[in-house]
């Protein structure tokens, strides 16, 4: 049991969101430069040198945090990319950097030693052996957990390892084990781990049938929906597909992550830190869902009754199903 | 080393991927160890540790046969070990004098200081990244399925510590999950699977709702459809500092597969001829290249 209040890791996708997540109440946010280097690399989105500095000092005069996350796998002879993206967070003033590569873990643990490193979820360390290796290699001092393992696993962890963990408990869910899925790269040619997307919205058609409107990616029909029925983003792993004489949502039904009801679960099995997905949601997104999982943190931390989260997030479900993902061991 | 050693091209058949029965691994490594001009074999479970009660009293005859057969035998580990039981036989693997694959980062702390190899499921994509390994004890790095030809040969090329290996033959290994799709489309509970996954010795098909061929599963892992079948000229790969190819299991005929490549990488066969070749096998699906050539890994691009 941890005896210090979980810290909530809030997503900011762009200036005017960092200020918003920080004003909810966050305890840190986490954001990434305008470039290949980060996880979330989507046009109008991210941070150029001067943002986050302006971010950085906003934050700070308001008692949070920016962790920099620089969690894509740097290009073959284009390495340098990412260890500027390094300096420059450092210089920033930035609290922490995210990141998953080893020659981005090498280059912060052997140049910047006074700034935090966390493991990124895309390095899909789950076990004590992997924690305790980047641990001794680079001296990470948290790790994001990966989104497949449940709370009784995550507590025996936590008992095994001497580094914080961080857990997603709200937002898009990977089925698959984050960095080192290559699906949307098989199908579009650009991936999260060599380009920061996943199903690319470049390659996305909506065809207008005779049946009604198939939703592709790359050509691939991912779903496809009738008249009149409300027509879903072609995200690859949560499609309908034909296996075994079934048609089904083989992978993941279109559901998200919302462990709301799970906080105190997770501070009892150790966790740190609470993080919040959602860095190419809008600021209104973000201040609703920070706002509602602040009174929920804090009401967990007083020590009393878990506030409904999923009734003071009602505005923003958008109709789509929730899931407390594999937290609950039959996800699996 | 001699003008020879120089240009040869070296054959890895990699690990099983499927939920074979032990009789089965017997008889497709027998033919193996006799047949196939394969110089390294990698064996052992890498997808599932819940396979690996059936398939572990397998392999010590496995490894036997294979040696006597003249074949250098690499211990591969699992790519996502998550329990005890699983995390102890990476552990147990790693202590082997025998040359081991590691998926995983579990695997690097029991193994740091003595040779290894790295398999796809390790995330290796640049040069100081592969450095930090070599330095480790990485003496074959066969990089992740998504990476291009010309990346992992700039890459060999920055790194003679160590020699560079591509996924040239089987169906793609594209992601591993928590979640078992074979007990989800039987209806089951991973922890209670009832391995349908054996029914599947290729991996399950998996189509869109329009029939085009997509992807297959394999119990927690998933994988395309296509077979890959990238076939580069040898002296492409000599000139980008490539010197293995990897040939991955599945139930067409191995020793024929191996053969082709073999021819390939000797210059007795032209690339469009091995393709051809490759093309009359019972394969589980098309034969596709688009990774190799830094295309969506369904394309298909031909020549090298």
């Amino acid at each position: 049991m941890t005896t210090t209040r979980m810290e909530l890791v809030c997503p900011a996708g762009t200036p005017a969101t960092l200020r918003a997540a920080v004003q909810a109440g966050a305890d840190a946010v986490y954001c990434g430069f305008r470039d290949e280097t980060n996880a979330r690399n989507f046009p109008g989105l991210n941070f150029s040198r001067d943002e986050l500095a302006e971010g950085v000092r906003f934050a700070h005069d308001h008692g949070s945090k920016v962790l920099v996350a620089i969690n894509t796998f740097a290009r073959v002879d284009d390495v340098d990319i990412w260890k500027k993206a390094v300096d420059m967070a450092a210089e920033s003033g930035a609290d922490a950097i995210i990141a998953a590569d080893f020659a981005v873990l090498d280059h912060v643990a052997r140049n910047h030693k006074q700034i935090r490193l966390h493991l990124s979820v895309q390095a899909a360390a789950a076990t004590p052996e992997a924690i305790g290796f980047y641990a001794a290699q680079f001296g990470i001092r948290r790790v994001v957990l990966p989104r497949v393992l449940s709370l009784q696993e995550i507590a025996a962890l936590n008992r095994a390892i001497d580094v914080e963990t961080e857990a997603f408990v709200f937002g898009g869910l990977c089925v698959m084990i984050e960095g080192r899925c290559y699906l949307s790269s098989y199908a579009t040619g650009k991936s999260p781990n060599l380009n920061g997307v996943c199903s690319p919205p470049e390659m996305v058609s909506y065809d207008e049938e005779p049946s009604g409107t198939a939703a592709r990616l790359s050509g691939f029909t991912i779903d496809r929906y009738g008249r009149g029925q409300p027509v879903g983003y072609p995200t690859l792993c949560k499609g309908r597909f034909k296996a075994g004489e079934k048609t089904s949502h083989l992978f993941e039904d279109p559901v998200s992550l919302n462990a709301g009801g799970m906080i105190s679960g997770l501070k009892a099995a150790g966790v740190t830190a609470l993080k919040i997905e959602g860095r190419q949601r809008g600021k209104g997104y973000v201040s609703e869902v920070v706002r509602a999982f602040r009174k929920a943190v804090d009401a967990v931390e007083e020590g009393g009754e878990a506030v409904d989260v999923d009734r003071l997030l009602a505005g923003q479900s958008e109709g789509a199903r929730q899931t407390a993902g594999a937290y609950e061991k039959k996800w699996r | 080393m001699s003008e020879i050693a120089l240009t040869e091209i070296a054959l890895t058949l990699g690990p099983v991927f499927f939920h074979w029965s032990p009789d089965r691994l017997l008889d497709f490594y027998r033919r193996i160890a006799d047949e196939a001009p394969i110089d390294r074999v990698h064996v052992g479970e890498v997808v599932c540790g819940k396979r690996m009660p059936f398939s572990d009293p397998a392999w010590p005859a496995v490894i036997e046969r294979l040696e006597r057969g003249g074949k250098q035998v690499v211990l591969a580990t699992l790519a996502a070990p998550a329990t005890v039981r699983e995390r102890r036989s990476v552990e147990d693997l790693c202590g082997d004098e025998r040359l081991v694959e590691i998926n995983d980062v579990s695997g690097l702390p029991s193994r740091s200081g003595k040779s290894f190899i790295t398999g796809p499921f390790l995330n290796v994509y640049n040069e100081a990244s592969a450095k930090f390994l070599i330095q480790l004890g990485a003496q074959t790095i066969c990089p992740p399925v998504e990476l291009s030809f010309a990346a992992i040969g700039a890459m060999a090329l920055k790194c003679p510590g160590a020699e560079f290996e591509i996924f040239a033959f089987g169906r793609l290994p594209l992601a591993l999950s928590g979640r078992c799709y074979h007990a989800r489309i039987h209806g089951l509970h991973k922890d209670s699977c009832q391995f349908t996954c054996e029914q599947d010795p290729d991996g399950l098909s998996v189509d869109t709702l329009d029939d085009q061929q997509f992807l297959a599963v394999n119990g927690v892992q998933t994988l395309s459809n296509q077979v890959q079948a990238f076939c580069p000229a040898p002296d492409a790969l000599v000139s980008k500092g490539v010197r293995r190819l990897r040939l991955s299991p599945q139930t067409c005929d191995m020793v024929e597969v191996a053969r082709i490549y073999r021819r390939l990488a000797d210059g007795k066969e032209e690339p469009e001829d091995a393709r051809f070749a490759l093309s009359c096998l019972d394969l589980p699906g098309t034969l596709v290249d688009g990774y190799a050539h830094a295309k969506p890994g369904w394309h298909v691009t031909a020549p090298a």
